[in-house]
């Protein structure tokens, strides 16, 4: 049931303002469910990539996915991805804590300047 | 050059999905309309550019034991049907201030996360 209210408010949230799932589904782990940061993100991940894939699919009927710009970005991605996944296994959980409240705050403060 | 950086901000965004668990579209949309496209073409884009990057990052995490299946597949489920409903509020409500306030949440849930790392033992 607390998954359930998650994803309303992740998919909520994200319609609202397109922000990504994630900047509301890893908080709402880490300290609504208390889950560890490493499953917290990991699951955010596959949560995401069922958001998106019904959004790419709504928007390609319409036309307005630019299939080659999402090339460009994408793989290069899958690279930083596949390397941010290995390098978030071997930094402590206390490390990556820090880091992804930091990464909170300047979202916030690009949200609050725009 | 812009393509280059375009490749770098890419790469950027990747590490921090597969660290954080965010998507990548925070950084992939204004790349996007940066390299030219529209706000609209930019974050159905950003979508399909996702994609790719959570499949690798799903993958490792996977192996190494971190992805709870069930609860991802019901939060992934929900969000899709909220996504809907939010996207009709969007355009009745004051965007700036429902911005603001959640920008505000935002800071608290970074200040609780840090200070819940900071006692806890290393």
């Amino acid at each position: 049931m607390a998954f359930v209210l998650i994803g309303l408010c992740a998919g909520f949230f994200s319609a609202l303002f397109g922000v990504g799932g994630g900047i509301v589904i890893v908080p709402l782990l880490l300290l609504a469910v208390r889950w560890d940061l490493r499953v917290a993100s990991a699951t955010s991940l596959a949560a995401i990539g069922i958001t998106a894939a019904a959004g790419v699919v709504t928007y390609v009927v319409h036309g307005e996915v630019r299939p080659l710009y999402a090339v460009l970005l994408g793989v290069p991605a899958a690279f930083g991805s596949f390397g941010g996944s290995a390098l978030q296994q071997r930094l402590p959980v206390r490390t990556l804590s820090f880091l992804f409240a930091a990464l909170l705050v300047v979202i916030a403060i690009r949200m609050l300047v725009q | 050059m812009t393509y280059v950086l375009g490749v770098v901000l890419g790469i950027v965004a990747g590490v921090c999905a597969g660290l954080f668990g965010v998507g990548g579209g925070i950084l992939f949309v204004p790349t996007l309309t940066w390299l030219g496209l529209g706000q609209l073409h930019a974050e159905a884009t950003s979508l399909l550019a996702i994609i790719p990057t959570v499949l690798v990052g799903v993958w490792r995490h996977g192996r190494y034991g971190n992805v709870r299946w069930r609860p991802a597949i019901v939060i992934g489920a929900a969000s899709v049907g909220a996504a809907v409903g939010g996207a009709q509020l969007a355009e009745s409500l004051p965007e700036s201030i429902l911005r603001k306030l959640f920008a505000v949440l935002l800071l608290l849930t970074a200040a609780q996360i840090a200070w819940r790392a900071h006692r806890r033992p290393a």
